[in-house]
């Protein structure tokens, strides 16, 4: 599509691919009843391109949902923000006050759909008020019909029945509840949604649905990129172009979801992705990965890398320091061993079973 | 692939129906099902919320009566009627549900918890024999009970207790365990430490194992057989690898179209 229109239009060649998202050195903590700090994000930097979808994955409890909730830049005890930088479209919204983020940057800039966003749904209300409601927030100049023509399209563009509007939220099933609800945060078009386990609570067909939502949301440019959060590898798979992984509160790896799927370079993602089951030919002789052992406590993390402990390839090394991210063959990862060596051990690893 | 013949048959069902409410309000759950679980087999009942497979469930359980059809134990009809066959009944049959959080008394340590087991299988122990049958338990699940038994269910995490429901189940050695849902809410490496665990029960003991899921991945992964349920029906059953590969029932086409994998095309249409 961009490239017909560029051949047509020499002068709107496509330009590179503007950075919607830039998050540097992000860490926040939530504070325990003894006055404790806990780090659940604990230095992350990333960037996020525009039209792309970045999906993030790892164990319960590596800190992915605490980086989605983060992101907003609106914090609620006991979670706190520490330091570092959120840049929605260059903006620094760490720098905005609350009253300010609240009415520029929620729901415009960037919009949140937690697990059970179906819950959100006040039981009382017509879908309808829940928009006049954020309208009257946000473009307080709309009337009424204004904002009953503008949600009526929007759900049409959508392929979402307009008569929704009218319907109470007990009246709608799970999956369209959840589709009502992805509709509505992101009627403001904000140019970043972060989706926490969107599907999680829902059947396949529901799934499908919404997973269709999302793309056309992005494919209609109403986003303009998806921070998609899941455990479920597969889905991840088909909906990112880029996975990043988590674990304790760091990033350990990013790739397309090519690589990481098929290709992983970090042992903590190579076993995450020797866990997914698919109703494949072949998958009932294939053996899944578990990994031994709990995440570290993140009141004490372990010095050195953090998934030593549970590491089948850990050496004394591994024990000690900061372990940076590393830059080798096109792949970044957080490993003190280069691509090959780490490559080797699978392959031994193979031979042996 | 294993073969079960019909002398192996454990639990059987002919025409199980259940009708919850009365007159215009009648909602007809499960419909004359017919189903036969064999010893030492691994079933997965597949279908999508309000297909009726938990409720199927707990008519195995004999947790609510069957308003038709009759269910076999053994070779003869099932018997419920007293106090003491419904205990006998759930010595055999077991079961571990989707969250953990609910299974537990919250108002009991974990010793309590795992002591409660013994004495339901009315066993007369020592105290060093009990101590160490839960110690076994325990370790067979990977937790440590010199850690634990002085807490209560809130004070562990979510895969500490689904380790410890199994736990459970291991000292109950039921001959067949329901398991409802059981992997739906942890991530995909506490699913395979969990399958593994129930596998390794089933060696064990040649238990059969019911999963009831909608998960059709997993379904596949660890079932001799599979039950596909919709709108209360058993659309299809058969062997896993020809139900999910070759597919007969156009419903069970369209849910296995709808799973994402991952070196086929997911077709979003």
């Amino acid at each position: 599509m961009s490239r017909k229109l560029a051949d047509l239009q020499p002068e709107l060649a496509p330009e590179p691919l503007r950075r919607v998202l830039e998050v540097e050195g992000l860490k926040t903590y939530y504070r325990t009843r003894l006055n404790e700090k806990v780090f659940a994000v604990d230095g992350v930097d990333f960037a996020l391109e525009e039209g792309k979808a970045l999906g993030i994955a790892g164990e319960s409890g590596c800190g992915k949902s605490t980086l989605s909730m983060s992101l907003m830049g609106f914090y609620f005890p006991p979670l706190y923000y520490g330091e570092g930088s959120i840049s929605i479209g260059g903006i620094d919204i760490m720098k905005l006050g609350k009253e300010r983020l609240r009415k520029q940057i929620l729901g415009r800039e960037i919009a949140y759909i937690p697990q059970a966003a179906m819950n959100a749904l006040n039981p009382t209300l017509k879908i309808i008020r829940f928009i006049e409601d954020l309208m009257k927030e946000h473009q307080p100049k709309l009337t009424k019909p204004q904002v009953r023509a503008m949600a009526e399209e929007r759900f049409r563009t959508l392929h979402l029945a307009p008569e929704v509007l009218d319907a109470y939220p007990s009246e709608l099933s799970g999956g369209m509840k959840q589709r009502t609800v992805i509709a509505i945060s992101t009627i403001l078009n904000p140019k970043v949604l972060v989706a926490d386990e969107p599907t999680s609570a829902l059947d396949v067909t529901s799934q499908k649905a919404v997973i269709r939502l999302l793309k056309e949301l992005l494919d209609k440019k109403f986003i303009r990129s998806l921070i998609f959060i899941t455990h479920e590898l597969p889905l991840l798979y088909h909906v990112t172009d880029d996975i990043m992984v988590m674990y304790a509160g760091e990033i350990v790896e990013r790739g397309t979801a090519q690589q990481m799927v098929f290709d992983p370079v970090h042992p903590y993602t190579k076993r995450l992705m020797g866990s997914i089951i698919v109703p494949e030919e072949g998958m009932k002789d294939h053996k899944l990965s578990a990994i031994p052992g709990a995440p570290p406590n993140l009141k004490n993390v372990p010095e050195g890398c953090r998934f030593a402990e549970r590491c089948d390839f850990a050496r004394e090394e591994c024990r000690s320091g900061k372990i940076p991210m590393r830059v080798e063959a096109g792949r970044t990862y957080r490993c003190i061993f280069g691509v090959d060596t780490l490559k080797e051990w699978y392959a031994d690893e193979e031979v042996q079973r | 692939m294993k073969k079960f013949s019909d002398k192996d048959i454990l639990l059987a069902g002919v025409g199980v129906t259940k009708v919850f409410g009365y007159g215009k309000k009648k909602k007809t759950a499960v419909r004359e099902v017919d189903f036969a679980f064999h010893k030492g087999e691994i079933i997965s009942i597949v279908g999508e919320s309000g297909s009726g497979k938990t409720t199927l469930a707990k008519m195995l359980l004999g947790l609510l009566k069957e308003t038709n059809g009759r269910i076999e134990y053994e070779g003869a009809p099932r018997r419920l009627k007293g106090h003491k066959e419904r205990r006998n009944y759930w010595k055999d049959i077991q079961a571990i549900f989707q969250d953990p959080f609910s299974s537990f008394n919250m108002f009991h340590r974990v010793e309590k918890l795992l002591r409660d087991c013994i004495a339901l299988q009315s066993l007369e122990l020592s105290k060093e024999e009990e101590r160490r049958r839960m110690i076994d338990a325990c370790s067979f699940v990977n937790l440590k009970f010199d850690e634990l038994y002085n807490k209560y269910p809130f004070e562990l995490s979510g895969g500490q207790m689904q380790r410890l429901m199994i736990a459970r189940i291991f000292m109950m050695r039921p001959r067949i365990l329901i398991a409802d849902e059981p992997t739906s809410m942890i991530d995909a490496c506490s699913r395979s430490t969990i399958l593994d665990m129930l596998m390794k029960l089933r060696e064990e003991n040649g238990m059969t194992i019911i999963f009831i899921t909608h998960d059709v991945g997993l379904a596949y992964y660890v079932s001799d057989t599979l039950y596909i349920m919709e709108k209360g029906r058993i659309v299809e059953k058969g062997p896993a690898e020809r139900v999910i590969l070759q597919p007969q029932h156009v419903y069970t086409q369209q849910l296995i179209a709808d799973v994402p994998k991952i070196h086929e095309e997911w077709n979003l249409a």
